[in-house]
């Protein structure tokens, strides 16, 4: 890819970081709450996504106005209205992980998963 | 315009706000609102089945809004048979949830209705809507709900019930990001609309990209094989009440997404010419098969091993819908019911153990046949079905699935299948034989009474319900599930 190429296309390479960075968090961290970062992470960068599949360069806010004739001046606001909903379910997400973490260290007084399942095999 | 699409969830979700004004008042009137909004639906769902079957699909315009730009809900052969199937099962696991949740978590007793509550009501919107995004906000109500549910049972429960989380939530986003690329490929979210304006894109990378993505979306939901790893710990720790709810519906949603996409949205074709997703989900799916049936067979726990016959049974759905045929579709529908009702009959029978003995482990079903004996001869009846011998439903889903594999010419899926019932009959054979030839422990025989009648009656019903499934299989194939595959089919 050349260098023009990839200013192109900076937000989608961003994104695809941050995917990738949330992923390894979920799933190569030990720690519960890192796993949380991750996952917080991971549903941002496809927050990012549709907020910028939304963009229109020129394009004004979703507002009806006369001097706008086009549908294509308008910025489209279906991305945004959607990411809207998806920041309220990850939201609800991090809180109920939150609170099951809360849980988990006044049982085991640790997060840390390796020695959670140390003493999870003891308990059965 | 007929209603009954929205009623299906709608008494859910007022019922799961009721609930808890209710418990405020009195305990007993919470669930007698909990059930009543369960059995409305039900009565909805089967009401729209009949509908259905004589009139065609019903639509309804969520706010009057018309597709594409509105909200569709749509009740077409397919969602009304899932519809039934996740409102049935749900209403008798509530029914039973009141005893046992009385007994195992009293103090979450109100608030646990309600959440079971809202996962049925996620359950039959994912079902009956016909929109993308909005099947992404009913994934995660339903999600959310189990999450929590599981998180009330045991001192591990609320790990398993992390680890859940973080691969469910993966899943989920998964499923939205493929959602995004679908959307910005085509413009629209409503399934028909997608369906029409994806056939001349098919060989986009975007379009291919949003299939890979939602295809592991929903193997992760489904826990098929070798995504399954949050699935064991969450249905052996979860209380008994939320295993009997989560464990027969559950998957078997996320499975009715994947038919929904790859046969309704995506033409059959599309997922094995332009990217083989249906036959490495067929793959899977076989090897899932023998890995739960091998896995179930080394468990201690009962509820654990109950656990795993999930991972391999929720891959018979996988591998009849893998095989891309109609015989195989019917095999996989009739199974998402069977099972259902034979998952559900086995983790009420595991909860009513504990309820009476404490134990779930499999070496103190000892002599339990005599103590507990209408409770195991419902047990008797779930077993000989998961192994699939008939009259028992069981039999009849894998005769199916057998006749599609042999009509893809697929000589290693007919060898699972015939295998899978072996070990099947290994693992319950075991309980079965202590059950009923090995005297009982130690303890006084007459320590150890029958389940409570709120908790023998569902079982009992779901063991019926196992015959009559069996006994109606012809009818339900041809009148239901025949033309609907063959329709999926033929586009």
């Amino acid at each position: 890819m050349n260098l023009a190429g990839f200013f192109a296309n900076f937000t989608y390479v961003v994104t695809t970081l941050l995917l990738v960075i949330g992923l390894y968090g979920m799933i190569g961290k030990r720690n519960l709450i890192k796993k949380l970062i991750g996952l917080s992470v991971f549903q941002t960068a496809i927050f990012l996504f549709y907020i910028y599949g939304a963009v229109q360069p020129g394009g004004t806010v979703p507002v009806w106005d006369a001097r706008f004739a086009a549908a294509a001046q308008y910025i489209n606001p279906l991305p945004h209205v959607l990411i809207l909903t998806a920041i309220v379910v990850s939201v609800a997400t991090t809180g109920v992980a939150l609170a099951l973490s809360v849980a988990i260290y006044r049982r085991y007084g640790t997060l840390d998963e390796t020695a959670l399942l140390e003493r999870m095999k003891r308990d059965s | 315009m007929t209603h009954i699409p929205v009623l299906i969830p709608a008494p859910l979700l007022l019922a799961a706000f009721l609930v808890p004004l209710a418990g405020m008042l009195h305990k007993g009137l919470a669930a007698a609102v909990a059930l009543a909004g369960s059995a409305a639906a039900a009565a909805f769902a089967v009401l729209g089945l009949g509908k259905v079957i004589a009139e065609g699909p019903l639509h309804y315009e969520l706010g009057n809004w018309p597709p594409p730009v509105g909200i569709e809900y749509i009740l077409d052969p397919l969602s009304a048979f899932m519809a039934v199937v996740v409102t049935v099962t749900g209403f008798l696991s509530l029914v039973y949830f009141r005893p046992s949740a009385r007994h195992e978590i009293p103090d979450r007793f109100v608030t646990g209705h309600a959440v079971a509550l809202l996962l049925l009501a996620g359950l039959s919107g994912m079902v009956v809507t016909g929109d993308l995004f909005n099947l992404f906000v009913f994934l995660e109500i339903a999600s959310l709900s189990a999450y929590a549910l599981v998180a009330i049972g045991d001192k591990q429960a609320p790990v398993a019930a992390f680890r859940y989380l973080i691969l469910g939530s993966l899943g989920g986003s998964f499923y939205v990001l493929g959602v995004g690329f679908l959307y910005f490929a085509t413009g629209s979210l409503n399934m028909a609309d997608v369906a029409e304006r994806l056939a001349p894109i098919y060989h986009s990378r975007a379009v291919i990209a949003a299939a890979v993505l939602i295809a592991v979306a929903m193997a992760l939901k489904m826990a098929l094989f070798p995504l399954h790893l949050w699935l064991p710990d969450a249905y052996t720790y979860a209380p008994s009440a939320v295993a009997g709810l989560i464990a027969p519906i559950m998957t078997k949603v996320a499975a009715y997404v994947l038919i929904r996409v790859f046969l309704g949205v995506f033409q059959p074709s599309f997922a094995i010419d332009h990217i083989p997703l249906l036959p490495a989900i067929s793959w899977l799916a076989a090897a899932g098969i023998i890995f739960g049936s091998v896995m179930a067979i080394a468990q201690q726990d009962l509820r654990r091993m109950l656990a795993y016959s999930s991972v391999s049974q929720i891959a018979y759905v996988g591998l009849g819908l893998g095989m891309a045929n109609p015989l195989g579709l019917v095999g996989a529908l009739l199974h998402v019911a069977n099972h259902a009702f034979m998952k559900a009959c086995l983790f009420f029978v595991a909860g009513s153990l504990r309820y009476r003995t404490g134990s779930v482990r499999i070496s103190d079903l000892a002599g339990m046949g005599r103590k507990m004996p209408w409770t195991f001869a419902a047990f008797t009846v779930a077993a000989l079905s998961m192994i699939g011998i008939p009259p028992a439903a069981g039999f009849f889903s894998k005769w199916y699935l057998l006749l599609g594999a042999l009509e893809v010419g697929n000589g290693w899926f007919v060898a699972a299948i015939l295998l899978s019932s072996l070990l099947n009959a290994a693992y319950f054979f075991r309980g079965l034989e202590d059950l009923y030839a090995k005297p009982g422990g130690k303890e006084d025989e007459s320590r150890v009474a029958e389940a409570p009648v709120g908790m023998l009656m569902p079982t009992l019903l779901l063991a019926v319900g196992i015959l009559v499934l069996g006994l109606l299989n012809s009818l339900i194939v041809t009148e239901m599930l025949m033309p609907v595959a063959s329709g999926m089919y033929q586009r």
